[in-house]
């Protein structure tokens, strides 16, 4: 068996990786794969001396397709068909990158570069659960197996007891990556030392946040870390089987996940005596339906169960009575894929990296208002600004830098002053917002915080399962009122019946989503108060997003064309033919449409 | 009930079969609706009653969870479902002015259907692809970079193909 592993083509030989992210999927990297097989053929290349892999996102979607080759792992970004045939000519068959598509930017210093080579997008990052993304065929367990792949299972499962393996998790520190922080080593101690006939692990990649998509891309680029985190924590808590419950719409990551449990089993990874110790165990995929309040841990066990994900109180928690009543130990996808890594190269190296109380990386998926949008790793300490401004470009046409929304619906919104900020659990709690499970939204000058507020909490509330009343009640009264403020209806008061009602549902409520549903809104109004005061007592939106609290205007560019008159749906413009128009403003609904029809741009906003 | 013996029942009745061999088999229900809607395209109210007799659980339980999770669809669905990304991404990049647009060219309002059945237009949560933002799926099919030009002619597009 050794022997059929020891495959070093994997990384050495000449090697095309593409990204078949939906990013780079929609740029044209379907294309590109059908063409690379036409050029394959012209060029006389064969699939044995060139491997092509698919990747699953590699987070570089603003420069996409993107395309890793080896050797030299160099990176191209925007490639379209017309070059594909210069990569093969000059990089695959004569070795010499094309110098005219590499992406590259500032120096780099990690030991990542030895992988990705010099690329400024990657400098500031250090990948410990993505290390495999883009570098090895998710599809294929004999590429997991030749980096390393199932080392630490066959480590825990020849030379260390179970409760060694739940010592050294937690001695690495580690906590958990959905968005708690709970620390993992002790959830697992709880969950091996529950009394129970049978137990169960479960992987949470019901990732439902609103911009993130870490765990989609996790999974889809190297399967098979997650699935030997799970396994590994299925040993040590005792437990014989696994269950991964996933979004249904991830049907990518899915089918990447349903052919990695296959493989497994055939290399008698998943099934009866693992690797033929005593250990037995089996995991299966299960699909949720769309509910966001399913990544709340009861919640999704109800789930699991075939019942509406409603959470319940806790205590009893999970680790003693879960899933069918059992000891159930659930982590997020990201917690499970740092596991092997955390094996293998020990408690000691792991806690080496990030902060005091926040050990190793943490992956966020950075998108809004930035160049370059896409997923970055980065060591726990890294500051807010080194990933907006280093590694994500800062923010396109040099627009000023407004605020930055960490933790999604749960989450804060962080003005400019706290670019500095660390990240860590604690520090990010401290400045008024959560590490969350990692969605990071850049917002610039053009953006309403009283509109991103109530964006927010409109999802928080649609999402609400309407168990417990502060929650069901509570949201909807502060959409309510957040409606009425972005409509020019807001009334004096307002903002303290806002931070009452979010006080009280942060204390009431009996889940995750209602503890911190009202923190967007509560973050915006402590760091952006003036905004909110001036959409209530002056009826203005500096921003110009909020619509009804725009005065429409002509200017006197207007030539007098009729046509914002024609399509006025209120009656709202005067003037005749070939003379200058004029909006009434008591009658106008302010729609935009004369804006829209208006061909001079003549029809302005105040 | 009348028992229409169709293809389409028949290849529910037997995935229900394997669900039923399954330990814990009334924790399946979830994963016989997804089948179910993936035969049928939705869930309609026979089928439904249908699962409850054949699995053994209270059409009320079936109900309330169908109605639960925004997934399932309990009226049939146009041919090119429109899902449009509501994402914070999206959404400081403009969707709600994608959506807007959707609902004047399509005249349908968000979870309706167009009467000629060719679209129905949908809100989704992230789809995940923020790098291409504001973005929508028609079926499996992302669109990126929309403005309500775009939009407008995308919609042109689907409909020149027809039905």
């Amino acid at each position: 068996m050794a022997e059929k592993y020891k495959r070093d083509d994997v990384v050495a030989a000449r090697v095309i990786t593409l990204c078949d992210g939906p990013g780079c999927m929609h740029k044209g990297s379907k294309e590109l794969l059908s063409a690379l097989k036409d050029g394959f053929r012209e060029k006389g290349l064969s699939y044995r001396d060139v491997k092509v892999n698919l990747s699953g996102c590699l987070g570089m979607c603003a420069r996409g397709p993107v395309m890793i080759v080896n050797p030299g792992y160099t990176i191209y970004g925007n490639v379209g068909k017309a070059d594909l045939e210069e990569i093969l000519e000059e990089h695959i068959i004569k070795g010499k990158p094309v110098a005219r598509l590499v992406i590259e930017e500032n120096h780099l210093y990690n030991k990542f570069f030895r992988v990705f080579g010099d690329v400024g997008f990657f400098g500031k990052q250090m990948r410990i659960a993505l290390r495999n993304c883009g570098i090895i065929d998710p599809e294929s367990i004999d590429d997991y197996l030749a980096l390393r792949g199932y080392e630490a299972l066959a480590r825990v499962l020849s030379s260390m007891s179970p409760e060694e393996v739940v010592e050294e998790v937690k001695r690495s520190g580690l906590r958990g990556r959905g968005g708690a922080g709970f620390p993992t080593g002790l959830k697992w101690d709880f969950t091996r030392k529950a009394a129970g006939e049978k137990k169960y692990v479960i992987c949470n990649a019901d990732e439902g946040d609103p911009g993130a998509f870490m765990d989609r891309s996790a999974i889809e680029g190297d399967p098979h870390t997650v699935l030997e985190g799970i396994i590994i924590g299925g040993y040590a808590v005792g437990a014989s089987r696994g269950i991964i419950y996933i979004r249904a719409e991830y049907p990518l990551a899915i089918r990447r996940l349903e052919k990695a449990i296959k493989d497994a089993r055939e290399h008698g990874i998943i099934g009866e005596n693992i690797l033929g110790s005593d250990f037995s165990f089996d995991v299966e995929i299960k699909l949720g339906a769309g509910a966001f309040v399913c990544g709340e841990e009861t919640a999704l066990i109800h789930s699991i169960e075939g019942s509406r994900g409603m959470p319940r109180p806790r205590p009893p928690f999970p680790s003693v009575s879960g899933l069918f009543g059992e000891p159930t130990l659930i982590n997020n996808v990201e917690t499970w894929a740092n596991i092997p890594v955390i094996i293998m190269d020990g408690a000691d190296w792991f806690s080496s990296v990030g902060t005091e109380k926040s050990k190793g990386t943490k992956v966020f998926a950075v998108a809004g208002k930035v160049r370059n949008t896409g997923l970055v790793e980065v060591p726990m300490g890294t500051t807010l600004r080194e990933i907006i401004f280093d590694i994500g470009g800062g923010i396109p046409e040099d627009k000023k830098f407004k605020a930055v929304q960490t933790g999604g619906p749960s989450g804060g919104c962080l003005p400019e002053e706290y670019l500095d900020t660390p990240i860590d659990y604690e520090s990010l709690a401290r400045a008024g917002s959560i590490m969350g499970s990692g969605g990071m939204i850049v917002i610039d000058e053009d953006s309403c915080m009283v509109g991103i507020a109530r964006f927010f909490l409109e999802f928080t509330q649609n999402e609400s399962c309407g168990k417990c009343t502060p929650c069901r009640e509570g949201t909807k009264r502060m959409l309510e009122i957040l409606t009425r403020i972005t409509e020019g209806r807001g009334m004096e008061g307002d903002i303290e019946k806002l931070e009452r009602l979010g006080k009280t549902i942060k204390k009431a409520s009996l889940c995750g989503l209602g503890q911190s549903a009202p923190n967007p809104v509560l973050s915006t109004i402590k760091n952006f108060r003036e905004e909110y005061e001036e959409h209530i007592k002056e009826k203005k939106c500096r921003s110009g997003e909020c619509r009804n609290l725009l005065e429409y205007y002509i200017t006197e560019d207007c030539v007098g064309c009729t046509a914002c008159k024609k399509v006025c749906p209120a009656g709202a413009v005067t003037g005749s033919p070939r003379e200058r128009h004029a909006i009434d403003i008591e009658k106008c609904i302010k729609c935009g449409q004369c804006l829209a029809a208006c061909k001079f741009n003549a029809v302005k906003t105040a | 009930m009348t028992k229409v013996k169709d293809e389409r029942s028949e290849r529910l009745r037997q995935y229900m079969d394997e669900c039923r061999e399954k330990e814990h088999s009334e924790s399946q229900l979830i994963a016989i609706l997804h089948k179910a809607q993936e035969i049928y395209g939705y869930l309609p109210r026979e089928v439904m009653d249908e699962i409850a007799h054949y699995m053994n659980i209270p059409t009320a339980h079936i109900w309330g969870v169908a109605t639960f999770y925004h997934y399932f669809n309990l009226e049939p669905v146009g041919k090119y479902i429109v899902s449009v990304c509501m994402g914070t991404a999206c959404y400081v990049k403009g969707a709600g002015k994608v959506l807007e647009t959707l609902k004047k060219e399509l005249g349908v309002e968000v979870g309706q259907t167009t009467e000629d059945k060719m679209f129905t237009l949908q809100e989704a949560r992230c789809l995940g692809a923020c790098g291409l933002a504001p973005v929508i799926m028609v079926n499996e099919k992302i669109h990126g970079d929309l403005d309500a030009e775009r939009t407008a002619e995308l919609i042109k597009e689907y409909r020149n193909r027809g039905g």
